[in-house]
């Protein structure tokens, strides 16, 4: 996306998590530019899902700040969050296990808008994430990719400015992969997105800025080459197979 | 989206219901009409609990705290007002409020499910036992006095205005008819905006609160619903019987209306209010009796349904009907199936 200005729409100071002597996120300054497509990688227990928990309010920080657009969200509860225009999809899927497909994604898009444009969305949403063969299914009787894609149908149907998504391509074959790959470029036309992966292929497909974790601490940031080509990157995490 | 795919069942249940409105009166004797006004006032109580725990995912185990409120408030306000429109009135605004209250801490402190129902069966059983010892005459609200063990009477409903009292067989109208509404009622609302959101709630709450809604607010408001829903259920008992006593918030009832819950089908309305009839009428088969031990036989039915229909009669039943449907025609039966899926069972 091309920026005439560059303009902060998330930061964090200074974040930390703490689990009793388990340091989750340490001391995290991270900023994020309006439209940008950020990618958060780093090993199995980093911290980044912790992150996005605290960015989402779903973990109130021990320490540090979190602003998003201007508002400073420390501490606010995740529907405070989520109003400011905030979507996210969860590492583990968080869906309504009984409801339909359909039912999900429209009690996601009827939360921020009136009746006649929820359903509008709903059926749009339905047909851009391909879900409409299955739409009248109930979400907890489909397989895990399925569930996955209704999770990311919820967060677009809502029409969020920013977008967390916390491991999309998570056990999905090459063929999904890519499909979602699209998506999520599709997204970032009209939203801002951090997305968190393990597949190298994945982030190579989509990335424009990663950020590399590593014990709760930001490691690196910079172009995909750039972090690939970091000692210390190659050392704690590209060595490591997953 | 359409939410009404079960019309054609809905009218069905609202013909039955009137039928059996105007049509028991004139066939069952006097004493069976009064004894299922009784029942009628349980079926609501039943409601209550299947719209705040089966929809709502609240677990609450002492849905008799606003049912024994609600008949005692009406039994009180219409011994002072001489009037029972307004206390009725008053009974269903206490028994709400007295939810609201008791939901805003439970759910503004986060309690877990198991918790919330310790909490809720110990309000109802310490309500049970404070009022067991109000029999002494410094007891007395304005011109009421509580009564302690015995209770206090309530008196019958008026015609509103007119000040005339139902005889017995007008206050089964009235209760039918009551159920009838709050069973609509409680139908409508699970399809509304408000009602889709509780049961989302029920399946995956960090989801509801992450797609943008307060969650707690949307349990209060379920949880004051279905305690304004107990505190009528409340005045039809206390009407049923002439009397409220402490028994209306003890053990007993509040276990029960658990049982018609779990026995009829949790997620459905229709489960819990014919629960409520069948055990009622078991159990009053059972007192008849005199060789088994009636709780004995309740304790056995829980565990029957617990072990081998664990999701009720009415959603087994479902199933089962709709089963063959599909085969015969399928193509139909998959877009009603589908359908189905989006819609609460009913
Ligand atoms: N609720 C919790 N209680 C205690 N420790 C926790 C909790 N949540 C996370 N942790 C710990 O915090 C650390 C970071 O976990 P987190 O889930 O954020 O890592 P991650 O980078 O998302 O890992 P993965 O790639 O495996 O998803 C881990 O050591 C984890 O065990
Ligand atoms: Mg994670």
């Amino acid at each position: 996306m091309a920026r005439q200005r560059r303009e902060t729409v998330l930061e964090t100071q200074d974040l930390t998590m703490r689990f009793g002597g388990v340091v989750a996120n340490e001391r995290v300054d991270f900023q994020l530019d309006k439209g940008e497509l950020r990618c958060l990688i780093g090993p199995n227990g980093a911290g980044k899902s912790t992150f996005f928990k605290c960015l989402t309010g779903q973990l109130k920080p021990t320490e540090g700040t979190v602003t998003i657009n201007g508002v400073d969200t420390t501490g606010a509860d995740p529907h405070q969050v989520a109003e400011l225009g905030v979507g996210i999809k969860t590492q583990v899927p968080n869906v309504f296990d009984a409801l339909s497909v359909e039912e999900n994604i429209w009690l996601a898009s009827r939360r921020f808008h009136p009746d006649k444009k929820a359903a509008a969305l709903t059926a749009e949403t339905v047909e851009r994430v391909r879900l409409g063969d299955i739409r009248r299914r109930q979400v907890g009787a489909l397989a895990h990719g399925q569930r996955q894609w209704v999770e990311l149908a919820m967060v677009v149907a809502a029409e969020p400015w920013l977008v967390l998504l916390d491991e999309p391509a998570a056990g999905m074959t090459d063929e999904e992969t890519e499909f979602t790959a699209g998506l999520i470029r599709a997204i970032n036309e009209t939203a801002t997105l951090i997305v968190v992966e393990h597949d190298m292929n994945f982030i190579r497909a989509i990335a424009q800025k990663v950020t590399v974790f590593h014990r709760g601490a930001i490691l690196i940031e910079g172009t995909m080459d750039e972090v690939s080509a970091d000692p210390t990157v190659r050392d704690v995490y590209l060595g490591h197979k997953h | 989206m359409n939410r009404w795919p079960d019309k054609g069942r809905l009218v069905a249940v609202g013909l039955i219901g009137l039928v059996f409105m105007f049509g028991a009166p004139q066939v069952l004797q006097l004493f069976t009409v009064i004894n299922l006004t009784t029942a009628i006032a349980l079926a609501v109580l039943a409601l209550s609990l299947g719209l705040v725990w089966g929809f709502g995912g609240i677990l609450c185990f002492g849905q008799t705290t606003f049912f024994g409120l609600g008949a005692y408030a009406y039994a009180v306000a219409a011994q002072n007002f001489g009037d029972t429109t307004g206390a009725v009135i008053v009974a269903i605004l206490v028994a709400a409020a007295a939810a609201a209250i008791l939901g805003y801490f439970m759910f503004w402190g986060r309690i877990s499910d198991v918790y919330l129902g310790v909490i809720t069966l110990t309000v109802t059983l310490i309500l049970f036992n404070l009022i067991r010892r109000t029999s002494g005459p410094e007891y007395k609200i304005g011109t009421a006095l509580l009564g302690g063990f015995n209770g206090t009477s309530a008196p019958p409903l008026q015609v509103p205005w007119s000040g005339a009292m139902l005889f017995p067989t007008q206050m089964f109208y009235v209760a039918m008819g009551a159920l009838l509404i709050a069973y609509f009622g409680c139908i409508w609302l699970t399809r509304t905006h408000f009602g889709r959101v509780c049961v989302a709630i029920r399946e995956n709450e960090t989801r509801a609160e992450l797609i943008g809604y307060d969650t707690r607010l949307y349990k209060l408001g379920l949880f004051s619903i279905g305690g304004g829903l107990a505190g009528l259920a409340g005045i039809l008992m206390a009407n049923g019987i002439g009397r409220v006593t402490p028994d209306l918030f003890g053990l007993p009832y509040a276990a029960q209306a658990i049982i018609w819950v779990i026995v009829g089908g949790r997620g459905t309305l229709i489960g819990p209010v014919l629960g409520a009839f069948g055990i009622f009428y078991l159990t009053s088969w059972l007192g008849t009796q005199q060789t088994v031990n009636a709780n004995m036989v309740l304790g056995l039915v829980l565990i029957g349904f617990v072990l081998l229909l664990p999701k009720g009669v009415v959603p087994w039943v479902m199933e089962r009907v709709a089963r063959p449907r599909r085969s015969a025609k399928a193509g139909r039966a998959r877009v009603r199936a589908g359908r189905r899926a989006m819609q609460p069972a009913e």
